[in-house]
């Protein structure tokens, strides 16, 4: 009986492993497929055969990738968006959420409410781009950063956790005469750093990553379109080599790109996130538990 | 219940100036971009012009919606939104409960953390890079028809992105691919938090590993996975649209198009904004109902809901 379970134990810890095991590899092997086309002379590449190591290396996929105007255009304004988009996001969200956390606040639960409407409805596609068009936000930078900066999610987040933060703290600040900004700035923010934190890099990770808005409100701009968006130029010319034709009609680059080219270049793309993950995965883990236990 | 808080005095308000003048800005600033666009819904109900605004163009009722209904096409750019919308759901749901399960399993701490870090990492590559790398693997040279030939289970490589029937299980395994590990975080965090004292009454009755899963494990996860599932199904029609947008192609438009492409190539390509609108109402209008329908069985049925 004890001999049973044990084998079947063994059995099952087996099982587990192999499962495991294959989900690594099948997660890792993309990404270091990618490394190793990028790092791969293109003609040879066309071959096929290339696992995750480059067969004819050549650092010219780089080259070409560097040397192209719109992808260091796009890699500008995609930093730029990241670090302007973040920052206002996180002043904004804060201050927001710092606000509906007041106990005493008069108008409390109607603002909360007002804001989390806007979680579940939302105007649509057209009428949202037909806004921005009214308020000059199409064709411009700003269309990255200002209509997108609060979100009822970040916020909702945010205030469950300064609503956990002990009173007394501002009380005693209060009876020293202390006004809401400064309780705000000098007591409450140093407190929430791991919640700043977390909504930073959430709204980073977006920022970084977001393509369809240069799409539909930039795409005449080549000044003002994203990293991302020139990947998706390269991919769609990629795919019609391939004879898988392209998406939708959307782009206007018709020239050939080589795999290799356009392996470079994703690697270029995800380099910022590759880099940093390791220092703020736990950030990340935190951010998703915080997330779960609000009601 | 009595609520023991003071009423908020006039001298306190006088005190909140700064938390007044903040919460006017966020007012305006969520009216402008939160609740204008709904405004836009009149357009839904016209034909729309430009040149005419919103107050000048001709009112037309429900006519767009009429024409919306009888168009072949957007029946079926319904059926794939949900098809695909719920295969995904199925699917990462399954994926990230089994992912989350068995991690936990694990019992050497090292190679849980590795496996776990690995994980997530696809979660912050963004669809472009997403279907990129999908794109190369699925190739005539890629490593999936490398290996279908050399096993011999093919003679000679698929080109999967013309044929229509390899479109949806596509997208849901990219979505597997991209979301499992970072959807298991809350599951995971969740069975930790499972009284242990519950595993040893089980190792008492003589549960092995399988029975500890099955009637410990799962059970304790059920309020989770019930909460999950509500916030999901209200999104169930906005899970596809770069993933179509980017793989889609015209050999397989007819299970790729989703409702958001629809009114993409309606609404923008097209310029008839008053068909793009509608569609958009339509699927929002679903969306709450799914949201406040998952939510009311829910209650009924004595489960976690979310409001």
């Amino acid at each position: 009986m004890k001999n049973n379970s044990s084998v079947t134990n063994k059995v099952f810890v087996v099982c587990n492993v192999v499962f495991l095991t294959l989900f690594v590899v099948i997660t890792l092997y993309p990404v270091l497929n990618t490394v190793a086309l990028s790092f791969n002379d293109g003609i040879d590449a066309i071959r096929g055969g290339i696992h995750l190591w480059p067969r004819v290396f050549s650092l010219s996929n780089y080259q070409t990738v560097l040397n192209q105007q719109n992808i260091i255009t796009g890699a500008i304004i995609s930093v730029a968006r990241t670090v302007i988009g973040t920052l206002l996001a996180l002043v904004t969200n804060a201050l927001l959420a710092y606000i509906v956390s007041r106990k005493r606040f008069l108008f409390r639960s109607q603002l909360s409410l007002f804001w989390i409407i806007t979680m579940y409805v939302n105007g649509g596609m057209i009428p949202t781009l037909i806004l921005y068009r009214s308020l000059n936000l199409t064709n411009s930078f700003w269309v990255y950063v200002i209509p997108g900066m609060i979100s009822a999610f970040n916020v909702l987040i945010m205030r469950t956790y300064m609503e956990g933060l002990p009173n007394a703290l501002e009380e005693s600040a209060m009876i020293d005469g202390a006004n809401d900004f400064t309780i705000f700035t000098r007591i409450i923010s140093p407190l929430c750093k791991p919640v700043y934190a977390t909504v930073a890099l959430f709204v980073a990770v977006g920022q970084w990553n977001s393509w369809f808005d240069a799409m539909l409100y930039n795409r005449m701009n080549a000044q003002y379109t994203t990293l991302q968006y020139e990947l998706m130029k390269l991919l769609s010319s990629v795919m019609q080599q391939s004879g898988s034709a392209t998406t939708g009609g959307n782009t206007a680059s018709a020239a050939v790109t080589p795999v290799t080219v356009r392996a470079a270049a994703t690697i270029v793309t995800m380099l910022p996130i590759i880099l940093l993950y390791p220092f703020l995965q736990r950030y990340f883990v935190s951010g998703m538990t915080i997330g779960s236990v609000k009601e | 219940m009595k609520n023991p808080v003071k009423r908020i005095t006039w001298r306190e308000i006088a005190h909140q100036k700064f938390l007044m003048v903040c919460a006017a800005f966020f007012v305006i600033y969520g009216i402008v971009f939160y609740y204008v666009p709904l405004a836009g819904w009149v357009m839904a109900f016209q034909n729309y012009k430009p040149k005419d605004g919103l107050f000048g163009s001709q009112f037309v009722g429900w006519e767009k919606f009429k024409f919306l209904f009888s168009d072949e096409v957007f029946l079926r750019v319904i059926r794939n939104t949900l098809a695909m919308g719920v295969l995904n759901l199925v699917a990462t749901f399954l994926m990230a409960i089994i992912f989350a399960i068995l991690l936990n399993e694990v019992r050497n701490v090292f190679g849980k953390k590795i496996v776990q870090t690995v994980s997530y990492l696809p979660h912050f590559l963004s669809w472009i890079i997403v279907t990129g790398i999908l794109h190369d693997a699925l190739s005539s040279t890629g490593i999936i028809n490398e290996l279908l030939v050399k096993f011999g289970i093919m003679d000679k490589p698929i080109n999967f992105f013309a044929n229509p029937s390899y479109f949806w299980p596509i997208v849901a395994f990219a979505n597997v691919w991209k979301e499992t590990g970072w959807n298991a975080i809350v599951y995971l965090a969740a069975i930790t938090s499972i009284d242990p004292n519950l595993y040893e009454a089980a190792t008492l009755d003589g549960a092995g590993r399988w029975g500890k899963i099955w009637h410990v494990t799962l059970p304790s996860l059920k309020p989770t996975i019930m909460i999950l599932l509500i916030m999901n199904i209200g999104n169930v029609l906005n899970a596809g649209f770069e993933v179509q947008y980017l793989l889609g192609n015209g050999l397989v438009k007819s299970v790729s198009e989703t409702i958001d492409i629809y009114t993409l190539t309606w609404g923008i390509s097209q310029n008839d904004y008053s068909l793009g609108t509608a569609a958009g109402i339509f699927k929002s209008v679903v969306a709450i109902i799914l949201i406040f329908g998952a939510n009311w069985i829910a209650k009924r049925s004595g489960e976690n809901r979310l409001f």
